[in-house]
């Protein structure tokens, strides 16, 4: 469904994406490991056509149609959206408000139902601001209950278990599995094992260009001793990857 | 007569805010210089006084008495043109308490002067909140400057709310001033869009007088096309373990301007004031997160600003 064909992208005079391709299926849980400066991020970044990720050669594709040229609002109306690393505050927002902005149904009970999923207590938080009054594992959690509440496509999560105690990431855990169980394509951007294998399927990436894809137990081998270290300096041959 | 004023006010209030009724809410309507409606609770005594332009008003609360609901006060013209003075003098005496939910209502204003001269004095142990609410209409053609001089004795708490979202600014002069006796506690927030060639002025002002007394000043606005805006918050702490702080945030949009001098001054080693501002456009990350979950610029913009103005 969503088809990333040979994207390049330079950012001042780094090359980030070096002709990266890569296919990911519908209602699968994907992966993207790698070092960081890999590219994964900036993948995920213009995949979303954030500002600044739009000028790129190769394509991305969703449905077979280009999405070149097209806004960051179009494509998440498209069903495309993105948790990112370190989600935004803001100042004054109510988290139920928040929620409703991007939700299929912008009623109250649909707001409430969200934030129970990710297993915050609705009446303690939906009239709360998402601003500094809440930890940022709250706020990841209020950024997923958003999320959840879209009823998306495609999930691009960028670091999930970042600022995460282990309750709470659990808790994602679930939810992913429940975006998967509704048909949402969900692509998780980590370098963490335990992200890793809530995938199916994962790509490594280093240096702008994937090394390698497959299942999760043949790419989780990279941990194990082989790319743990991987840096742009000593990436592998592509023998090696055999 | 006055009651047909009084209703027009009210009504064109509604659909902002419902006006509280029955026999426990005290409530004052003034409509230019007449008092077009009245009720009063034990405890709550006002005075007033006919001005040629507009009225003085001389609200006590009773020692001891706690006022539960809040007092309800509305003022405005309906005219296009004219001016209103209110000279207000409140004295909420010790141990008392007491709410104020004012609105200042401007709906068809081309050409309207609204001044409030006030003169707060909250005594010891006292609690005294006024949230100030304005209607304007789309015209711009009101000057609005509303002057208050507080004083909070020992243990007193002051709280004032400013708001003034809905329809335009016009011209905007506010000036407090605020002195702060020993465990008083004082806010002052305000919050105001400015649109078109609306001009705005904050002069808010606290002196930490006595020790352990504490100030939280906070200014929001938003400004779009040409609007302009110029916010002077003031703490100043003279006692020891005084706590102060100052949070001036401002959304700038389109061609407009905005000015923030946070004025902090300590002149006690064991006092201690803080402050932050922000004056910028919209912030980038929080307009992407929100545009990627479908809404357009448009309403991602106004839906960050609703929330810096709540």
């Amino acid at each position: 469904m969503l088809e990333v064909r040979d994207l390049t992208l330079q950012l001042g005079d780094k090359q980030i994406l070096n002709g990266l391709t890569a296919e990911f299926w519908e209602g699968h849980v994907h992966a993207i490991i790698g070092p960081n400066g890999a590219g994964k991020s900036t993948l995920a970044n213009a995949i979303m056509g954030l500002p600044g990720y739009t000028d790129v050669r190769g394509d991305i594709l969703l449905d077979g149609v280009s999405l070149r040229g097209v806004p960051v609002d179009e494509r998440a109306r498209r069903g495309i959206t993105l948790a990112w690393q370190e989600p935004a505050r803001f100042e004054g927002l109510r988290v139920d408000r928040f929620i409703a902005a991007g939700a299929r149904s912008k009623t109250a009970a649909a707001a409430a139902t969200a934030l129970e999923r990710v297993g915050l207590d609705p009446p303690r938080y939906m009239r709360r601001a998402v601003d500094r009054t809440l930890s940022g594992g709250e706020r990841k959690r209020i950024e997923l209950a958003s999320i959840i509440a879209m009823e998306p496509r495609i999930v691009l999560m960028d670091e999930p278990d970042s600022g995460i105690d282990v309750d709470a990431l659990q808790r994602i855990f679930a939810v992913l599995a429940e975006l998967k169980a509704a048909g949402s394509t969900v692509i998780l951007i980590t370098h963490s094992m335990a992200v890793l294998h809530q995938a199916e399927h994962a790509f490594l990436v280093c240096n702008g260009r994937i090394l390698d894809k497959g299942p999760v137990e043949k790419i989780s081998k990279y941990f194990e001793g082989r790319c743990i270290t991987c840096s742009h300096e000593n990436e592998p041959e592509p023998g090696e990857l055999q | 007569m006055t009651s047909a004023l009084a209703d027009g006010l009210l009504a064109s209030i509604a659909e902002f805010t419902p006006h509280a009724g029955g026999d426990d809410v005290a409530h004052l309507e003034v409509h230019g210089n007449q008092v077009v409606g009245a009720h009063l609770v034990p405890g709550l005594r006002v005075n007033t006084q006919t001005l040629d332009d507009g009225l003085e008003v001389h609200l006590v609360v009773t020692r001891g008495i706690r006022v539960v609901k809040p007092v309800h006060l509305c003022f405005g013209l309906l005219p296009e043109r004219g001016t209103q003075r209110i000279v207000m003098r409140v004295e909420v005496e010790e141990e008392a308490e007491a709410h104020v939910l004012a609105h200042c209502t401007f709906p068809n204003a081309v050409e309207v002067t609204h001044v409030m001269d006030a003169e707060i004095t909250v005594a010891e142990g006292a609690a005294y909140s006024y949230f100030e609410r304005h209607v304007h209409g789309p015209h711009g053609g009101v000057f609005v400057a509303p002057k208050a001089a507080v004083h909070l004795l020992e243990g007193a708490r002051f709280r004032t709310e400013f708001e003034l979202l809905k329809g335009r600014v016009g011209r905007m002069d506010i000036d407090y001033e605020v002195d702060c006796a020993a465990h008083s506690i004082l806010e002052m927030i305000a919050r105001v869009f400015g649109r078109a060639d609306d001009t705005l002025t904050v002069h808010e002002t606290g002196h930490l007088n006595g020790a352990y007394a504490r100030a939280a000043l906070q200014t929001h606005i938003a400004l779009r096309e040409r609007a302009r805006a110029e916010v002077f918050n003031t703490v100043t702490a003279d006692a020891p373990h005084a706590r102060g702080h100052v949070d001036c945030k401002e959304i700038v949009q389109d061609q407009a301007m905005a000015r923030a001098v946070p004025i902090v001054q300590v002149n006690n080693p064991r006092a201690h004031v803080t402050h932050e501002a922000a004056i910028g456009s919209v912030d980038s990350r929080q307009l992407q997160t929100l545009m990627s979950r479908g809404l357009d610029e448009d309403s991602a913009v106004n839906l960050i600003i609703e929330g810096l103005l709540s």
